[in-house]
C-alpha cells in the first residue's frame, strides 16, 4: 500500500503534521504489521524503513491506496 | 592596549556543541563517548527528557561544551520533552545561552525521516556537523553510507560514527577541532525555530533525491525485527512471552539472589562481633555495633536482589523490547483511559519514581500526563525491595508450591501486582469522575531490535550498585546515625526497668505516634521507623535494625533483623506493613519532583494526601483480616 492522502481529526489538527513527521507521507510504501487485541487495536504499522504504533483513530487519517495503481 | 591582537577567549565560557536529532538515534550514547559522562542510554525512543551538560576536551586542548538534548521528531514541538529541545535551539530557556554549533546525529539504518530533520536544522542557519551514526548496523545489513557524498548532497561536513565503540567518535573529534574554531567566530543570527520547521513533503522530496544521488533508494526494513515481531506482538503468544518473561524476573530475585545474601550477612555478622569485641561496653561500642553495622547491614544484604533486578530491566531496556510490551498493553491502560505511551514511565518508576516522573515528558496529553505522574509512586520502586525481602523472608516459608513456583517470589510478584492494580484503578477512577478530555495520542515507535551489549549492560548495573552504595554510605548512613542519637538520648533515669529506648526521643516519638498506627497492628518500633524512612526508604529497613538492636536486653544484639522480627511480630503486622509499603506515601523526593515537574503544590499534596489515605485503610483492612484469619 501508498499514503495517498494525510489529514487530521477536529479534536487533534496537529496530527496531519506529527504523522507526516513520522514519515507518512504521500507516495510512501505503508504495511499493517500487526494489530492487537481486543479490537483490532493498536496497529504496528511499517512506513519505510521504520514502525510505529497506532491508535485506530490515528490510522484512519492516512489514507491508502494500492502500491500497483501506479502514480 | 591595541586591539589589532586577537583577544584571548579562553577564560570565557567555552563554545557550546548541541547534540540533536530523531528520538533513540544514538545521540546520547555519542555524548558519553564524547565527554566521558555516563547517561542514560537505552533502545527506545524518549530515552533522555532533559538538558544535560557535559565538558569535551579536544587533543589540542581546547574546551567545547556539550549538550545532550531530548530527541525530536521536528522543529515544532508536540510534548514537553521535544519542548526542551526547541527551546534550547531558539535561546528561547530562561539563563541558556544558543549553541554555537550543532551536532545533528542521525541513525544510518533510518535515513529518510533522520535527514528531513538535518534539513530543518541546517536552514536554522547555525553551524552544522553531520554524525552520521550506528554505521556499524548499516554495514551488518549490507549497505554502506557514502559520507563524502551526502556532504556534498547537504553542504555541510558529514562525518561517520559508531557511539557505541570506544574511539568510535574519531573522526568527529577531528571535524570539531577544526569546525568549531572558524564557526565560532561568525555567529550567524540565526532565524527563528519554527520557521525553519518547513513543510515535512518538500523535505521528503528533496531528502529521495539524495537518497537516489547515493544509491539508498530502496532501503528495506530490518529483517530479524519484522520476524519477532510476528510472534512477539501477536495478539495471543505476545501477552504470554511478556507475563512469562515478567514472572521470570520476580522468581530470579529470590532465587538467584539466596547465596551472595548469606555471605553479606556472614560478613556483617563477622564485622559486628569483631568491632563489638575490640571496643569496652559504652557509647562508641553502642553506635557503630548497634546503630551502624546493625542498620547499614541490614540494608546492604540487599544489594543482590536489586543487582538481579536491574540486570533484566538493563536487558529489556537495550533489546527494544520495551515499545513492545507498551503495545500489549496499550489496549488494557485504554480501558482505564490511558495509551501505552504511559507505559515506560510507569515501568521506570520500578527503578525509582523519580526517573519515571520525569519520562512523563514524552506523554503530548497533559491529562495523561498528570494521571501518569499521580500513580507512577504506587509502582514498587527498588528502594521498597529491602522493605518487601525483609518481611517476606521473615514471615513467608520458602518452600515450594505447585509446579516448582516457588512461594517467597510468588508473595513478591503479588506484592508488584496489588501496586499495579491499585494504579489501573485509580486510573479508572479518574477517567470515570475526572473532567473528559480530548483524544489519546499513541504514535509510538517500535523501534529495531539490537543485541545488547554486554559491556553496557556491566556499565549500566555498575552504575545502579554505585547508586545503591553510595545511598547506604551517605543517606542512609545519616539517618541511621541520627536514629541512633535519638533512640540512645536521653538515658533511662536511675533504676527504670525495660530497655533503655523507650525513655529516649525516639522512644517518645513512637509511644506519640502510636494511636495512629495501633489499628494497623504496628508497634512503636514500626511507627519509629517508618519517620526516617520518608527520606528514603531502604531506611525503613535499618531503622529497623538499629531500634531492635537497641531494644534487645542481652547479647543477641548481633543477630540478624530478620529473625528477631519474626519471634516478636505476629503474621498479621508483617502482612499490614508490606500493605502499607504497597502505597508508602513516604519519599520526600518524590514528592519535590512532582512539584517541579508539575509547577505546583497541588499534585504533591493531592498525591501525599491520598496515598497516605489509602495505605492507612489498606494497612487496616489487611491487619483485621489477617486476625480473624489467624485466630
Ligand atoms: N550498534 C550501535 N548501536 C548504537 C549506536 N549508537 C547508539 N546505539 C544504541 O542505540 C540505542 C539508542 O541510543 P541513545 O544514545 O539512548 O539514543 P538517543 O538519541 O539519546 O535517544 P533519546 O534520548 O531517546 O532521544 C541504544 O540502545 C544504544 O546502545 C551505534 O553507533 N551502533
Ligand atoms: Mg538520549
Amino acid at each position: 500500500m501508498i499514503v495517498s492522502a494525510v489529514s487530521s481529526i477536529a479534536d487533534a489538527p496537529e496530527w496531519a503534521t506529527r504523522l507526516r513527521e513520522l514519515g507518512f507521507i504521500e507516495g510512501e510504501p505503508v504495511a499493517v504489521l500487526r494489530r492487537g487485541q481486543p479490537g483490532g487495536e493498536p496497529l504496528a504499522v511499517r512506513v519505510g524503513v521504520s514502525t510505529f504504533a497506532l491508535r485506530k483513530a490515528e490510522a484512519a487519517c492516512v489514507r491508502v491506496r494500492p502500491a500497483a495503481e501506479g502514480r | 592596549m591595541s586591539t589589532a591582537v586577537p583577544v584571548d577567549m579562553s577564560h570565557l565560557a567555552p563554545p557550546l556543541v548541541a547534540l540533536v536529532g530523531n528520538p533513540n538515534c544514538g545521540k546520547t550514547a555519542l555524548f558519553n563517548l564524547l565527554t566521558g559522562s555516563r547517561q542514560k542510554v537505552a533502545n527506545y525512543a524518549g530515552v533522555t527528557v532533559e538538558r544535560k551538560e557535559g565538558v569535551l576536551r579536544t587533543r589540542s586542548g581546547r574546551r567545547l561544551a556539550v549538550l545532550d538534548l531530548p530527541g525530536t521528531y521536528s522543529l515544532v514541538p508536540h510534548s514537553p520533552d521535544e519542548q526542551v529541545t526547541c527551546d534550547v535551539l531558539s535561546g528561547r530557556l530562561q539563563g541558556e545561552r544558543r549553541p554555537d554549533m550543532i551536532i545533528a546525529v542521525v541513525d544510518a539504518t533510518h535515513l529518510p525521516r533522520q535527514l528531513r530533520l538535518v534539513l530543518g536544522l541546517i536552514r536554522m542557519g547555525l553551524p552544522v556537523v553531520v554524525a552520521l551514526n550506528m554505521t556499524d548496523l548499516a554495514r551488518a545489513r549490507g549497505f554502506e553510507v557514502d559520507a563524502a557524498k551526502l556532504s556534498r548532497e547537504l553542504g555541510v561536513p558529514v562525518v561517520s560514527t559508531v557511539a557505541v565503540k570506544a574511539r568510535g567518535a574519531e573522526a568527529l573529534l577531528a571535524e570539531l577541532e577544526q569546525g568549531v574554531a572558524k564557526d565560532v567566530a561568525l555567529r550567524i543570527p540565526a532565524q527563528a525555530v519554527a520557521a525553519a520547521a518547513g513543510d515535512p513533503r518538500e523535505d521528503h522530496r528533496r531528502v529521495r533525491e539524495i537518497l537516489t544521488a547515493l544509491g539508498l533508494d530502496a532501503l528495506q526494513a530490518h529483517t530479524f525485527t519484522m520476524r519477532a515481531d510476528q510472534l512477539l506482538l501477536n495478539p495471543v503468544l505476545g501477552p504470554v512471552v511478556l507475563v512469562a518473561l515478567l514472572f521470570l524476573i520476580f522468581q530470579a530475585v529470590f532465587a538467584w539472589a539466596e547465596a551472595p545474601m548469606g555471605w553479606i550477612e556472614a560478613a556483617t555478622g563477622a564485622v559486628g562481633d569483631l568491632v563489638g569485641g575490640l571496643l569496652p561496653e559504652g557509647l562508641l561500642r553502642s553506635l557503630l555495633v548497634d546503630g551502624i553495622v546493625a542498620g547499614l547491614g541490614g540494608v546492604l544484604v540487599f544489594l543482590p536482589q536489586i543487582v538481579i533486578l536491574f540486570f533484566f530491566i538493563l536487558l529489556l531496556e537495550e533489546s527494544g523490547y520495551l515499545p513492545r510490551a507498551a503495545f500489549l498493553l496499550d489496549r488494557l491502560m485504554g480501558g482505564v483511559g490511558l495509551s501505552g505511551r504511559s507505559f515506560i514511565p510507569l515501568l521506570s518508576s520500578f527503578a525509582c519514581a523519580i526517573p519515571g516522573i520525569m519520562a512523563t515528558r514524552t506523554i503530548q496529553n497533559p491529562r495523561d500526563r498528570w494521571v501518569t505522574i499521580m500513580i507512577a509512586p504506587l509502582m514498587t520502586c527498588s528502594a521498597r525491595l529491602p522493605v518487601y525481602a525483609l518481611l517476606i523472608g521473615a514471615f513467608i516459608p520458602a518452600r515450594e508450591v505447585a509446579g516448582g513456583l516457588e512461594l517467597q517470589g510468588l508473595v513478591l510478584f503479588a506484592l508488584y501486582i496489588a501496586g499495579i492494580v491499585s494504579a489501573i484503578a485509580i486510573a479508572w477512577l479518574v477517567k470515570h469522575f475526572g473532567a473528559r478530555d480530548r483524544t489519546q495520542t499513541l504514535m509510538m515507535e517500535l523501534p529495531d531490535y539490537h543485541w545488547p551489549s554486554m559491556r553496557n549492560i556491566a556499565i549500566g548495573l555498575w552504575q545502579r550498585v554505585m547508586i545503591f552504595l553510595r545511598r547506604v554510605g551517605g543517606i542512609i548512613l545519616a539517618l541511621t546515625v541520627l536514629l541512633w542519637f535519638l533512640a540512645t538520648f536521653p538515658a533511662p533515669p536511675e533504676g527504670a526497668a525495660g530497655p533503655a529506648i523507650e525513655y529516649s526521643f525516639a522512644g517518645m516519638l513512637g509511644s506519640f505516634m502510636l494511636p495512629l498506627f495501633e489499628p494497623l497492628g504496628f508497634n512503636w518500633q514500626i511507627a519509629i521507623s517508618l519517620v526516617p524512612g520518608m527520606a528514603a526508604r531502604e531506611v525503613a529497613v535499618s531503622a529497623l535494625g538499629t531500634v531492635y538492636a537497641l531494644s534487645a536486653t542481652g547479647d543477641d544484639t548481633a543477630e540478624a533483623l530478620a529473625p528477631l522480627i519474626a519471634a516478636s511480630w505476629g503474621l498479621p503486622t508483617a502482612l499490614s506493613l508490606l500493605a502499607w509499603f504497597v502505597f508508602a506515601p513516604q519519599c520526600l523526593s518524590t514528592l519535590a519532583t512532582v512539584r517541579r515537574e508539575t509547577g505546583g503544590w497541588r499534585a504533591p499534596l493531592l498525591m501525599a494526601g491520598y496515598l497516605f489515605g489509602l495505605a492507612w485503610l489498606a494497612s487496616f483492612a489487611t491487619f483485621r483480616i489477617a486476625s480473624s484469619c489467624c485466630s
